[in-house]
């Protein structure tokens, strides 16, 4: 036998591709090749490899070595195919037996250690939905590969262990070796630190109401007002206010965080939205995704299903916001590289804060603030307008008065608001469904002057508004649909009258700046 | 003589002892030129075949196959025409062998052969 065969999986992007390997021993000077575009850590494979054997008590043969990579057009990177190019070699030499159907997916220590690598999730998935069901990991990778439906996870410490299970002399393995476990990483930490709740914000009872309505209709956000108001501190508390994610959102979210994270310790899925808060220096590539070769996801997607804040929102790149409407559009991010196209999902919340002023003081009646009218307006409009446009809530928040201040407590608490958030999420999804939508962000504007329609006599104070041209026929749409979130919070079937009011006051910096 | 160099002798008797017992004529020993040194010079049918020996006491430092690597390989191509050169023949069927002895000088001596590398 000269020829082994194993199975691995290559990822692009988050799609994952199964990969044939093939090892054939030459009968000639020893050498170690590998083919099917391996990139330059894949290459290091074959010196972890030849140590991890040996170190093993199963050295490699002293031939010419050669490892295929198949299907070869496709580039394959990292260190994940390690494990299955050394069991190939390992067959080819008849040191163990076929493994069949098997996909192996680990990097090798030089010790002969299993260890874990990134993407584990969205390997193992596209694995089991090619057919390939046996996975073979590890041992710290292996709940995380274990979180799929359908998959059957071995997980081992070391290449001797793993090769004794396939039928390898007992007696020349270094069984003995037991390396320590990986130290728990991340999980203790977040479960140790209190989400913020909404009982701490005092006052700001618009605001509030605000975040509310955002949670509970999926409204993209605008926050605007002088430092300290407390936008940040509304903005970290929307999250909270979300319900918990379903079991196919929760495997998208942890498929991107297990491509993200360099020590995957994922040992259960993500059921919380993501909260994602870039800094505003961020370039493009940081919020959209990319880097050399293959490009790999950013704050945007990792946002997917949860909220992306973006603070000082006029701060950032003028090119790194507008860059954010293709996915707010489609709910995808389709970025191209050399190395090839990778798409990630980005179906996130936005949420902006931006002061009114680059001095921060054009609140009230702005006699403070030093700066001119022009730059005040050029300061706003750096958020250009087809990207508000997308943003159904634009609301002013000002700094907290001494009396609300004052008189903490006795704010309603996340849970209680949470609990609101979640009927009118369930009330959304019973309408929304048969016209297949969730929530009501979603509803575009020839449904709800159709399907949804409302009687004259409830929205005249909206159809006299356009009339005066006071509102366009894009706010008009986004007033209807706050409306409708607004009545689902109020558990009433058609928004009346006063959601329409209440709608129109949620949209005061519209029609201040646009 | 030193010690290893006692042990490379021994290695190439044993090679050459080996490549007779295959039915090859040996032509010609350790043949020396300004480029170098050709351990077995022996012809196997038609063909000649330029032979390196490489002798280990043990696999400590590595098979003795790694220490033949591409430049020496190229080497022994090249000695192989020069030797034709020297000697006026043509010889349009060549070979580089190269022999791997490993011999702690308790056991008896293993030996492995790969033809016609590089």
């Amino acid at each position: 036998m000269a020829l082994g065969r194993t199975y691995s999986v290559a990822l692009v992007g988050l799609n994952g591709y199964i990969v044939e390997v093939e090892a054939d021993i030459g009968q000639t000077l020893p050498a170690f090749v590998i083919l099917g575009l391996p990139d330059a850590s894949l290459n290091e494979a074959k010196e972890r490899i030849r140590s991890a054997a040996h170190n093993s008590g199963i050295p490699l043969s002293r031939r010419k070595i050669t490892a295929n990579l198949i299907p070869a057009s496709l580039p394959k990177r990292g260190s994940g195919f390690d494990l299955a190019i050394a069991m190939a070699t390992l067959r080819a030499a008849d040191d163990i037996r076929a493994t069949g159907r098997t996909v192996f997916i680990a990097e090798l220590g030089l010790d002969g250690q299993l260890r874990p690598v990134r993407g584990m999730l969205p390997a193992v998935m596209s694995a089991v939905q090619a057919g390939y069901t046996d996975v073979v990991v590890a041992q710290a990778n292996a709940a995380e590969a274990a979180l799929v439906p359908g998959a059957r996870v071995r997980g081992y410490k070391t290449l001797a262990r793993l090769a004794f299970d396939f039928g390898a002399d007992p007696q020349e393995l270094a069984l003995d070796f037991e390396p320590d476990d990986e130290p728990a990483g991340d999980d203790s930490e977040a479960v140790g630190v209190a989400a913020p709740d909404m009982c701490d914000v005092s006052g700001q009872g618009d605001a509030r109401r605000a975040l509310e309505v955002a949670a509970a209709g999926a409204h993209h956000l605008l926050l605007t007002g002088p430092p300290g108001a407390g936008k940040t501190m509304l903005a970290e508390r929307l999250p909270g206010l979300l319900p918990d994610l379903g079991d196919t959102e929760a495997m998208e979210v942890t498929a991107i965080h297990s491509l993200c994270q360099l020590r995957s310790s994922s040992l259960q899925l993500v059921r919380r939205p993501p909260f994602e808060n870039p800094h505003h220096t961020a370039t493009s590539a940081a919020i959209i995704g990319g880097g050399s070769g293959l490009p790999r996801p950013g704050a945007a997607s990792r946002a997917h299903r949860g909220i992306l804040f973006l603070d000082e929102a006029p701060e950032y790149e003028r090119r790194v916001l507008d860059a954010l409407r293709q996915p707010l559009e489609s709910g995808e991010l389709v970025i191209h590289r050399s190395a090839g196209t990778a798409a990630y999902p980005a179906r996130f919340q936005l949420v902006l804060a931006a002061n009114p002023c680059p001095c921060g003081k054009a609140s009230g009646k702005g006699v403070e603030c030093t700066c001119t009218p022009t730059m005040r307006r050029r300061y706003l409009a750096r958020m250009s307008g087809p990207l508000l446009d997308r943003v159904d809530i634009q609301l002013q928040v000002d700094r907290v008065s001494l009396a609300d201040f004052g008189q903490s407590g006795g704010e309603e608490d996340t849970a209680t608001v949470g609990g609101r958030v979640l009927a009118a999420r369930a009330r959304q999804l019973e309408r929304l469904r048969p016209l297949g939508m969730e929530t009501n962000s979603q509803v575009p504007g020839r449904v709800l002057r159709g399907d949804l329609r409302l009687v004259p006599a409830t929205t005249r104070i909206l159809d006299h508004s356009l009339e005066r041209g006071v509102l366009t026929a894009r706010g008009y749409d986004r007033v209807l649909r706050l409306a409708w979130t607004l009545a689902d919070l109020g558990s009433r079937d058609q928004p009346d009258a006063n959601d329409i009011g209440q709608a129109l006051s949620l949209r005061q910096v519209a029609s201040a700046a646009a | 003589m030193k010690a290893k160099d006692l042990l490379g002798r021994r290695g190439e008797e044993l090679a050459a002892e080996y490549l007779e017992s295959l039915g090859m004529l040996i032509v010609e020993r350790n043949w020396r030129c300004p480029d170098g040194e050709i351990d077995i010079v022996a012809l196997d049918g038609d063909a000649l075949v330029i032979a390196e020996v490489k002798t280990r006491r043990s696999l400590a430092y590595g098979h003795p196959f790694e220490a033949v690597g591409s430049d020496k390989l190229a080497r022994l191509h090249r000695l192989g025409s020069a030797w034709c050169r020297d000697h006026e023949l043509r010889m349009p069927l060549r070979r580089v062998d190269v022999i791997a002895v490993l011999d702690d000088g308790v056991c008896v001596p293993t030996l492995e052969h790969l033809k016609g590398v590089g």
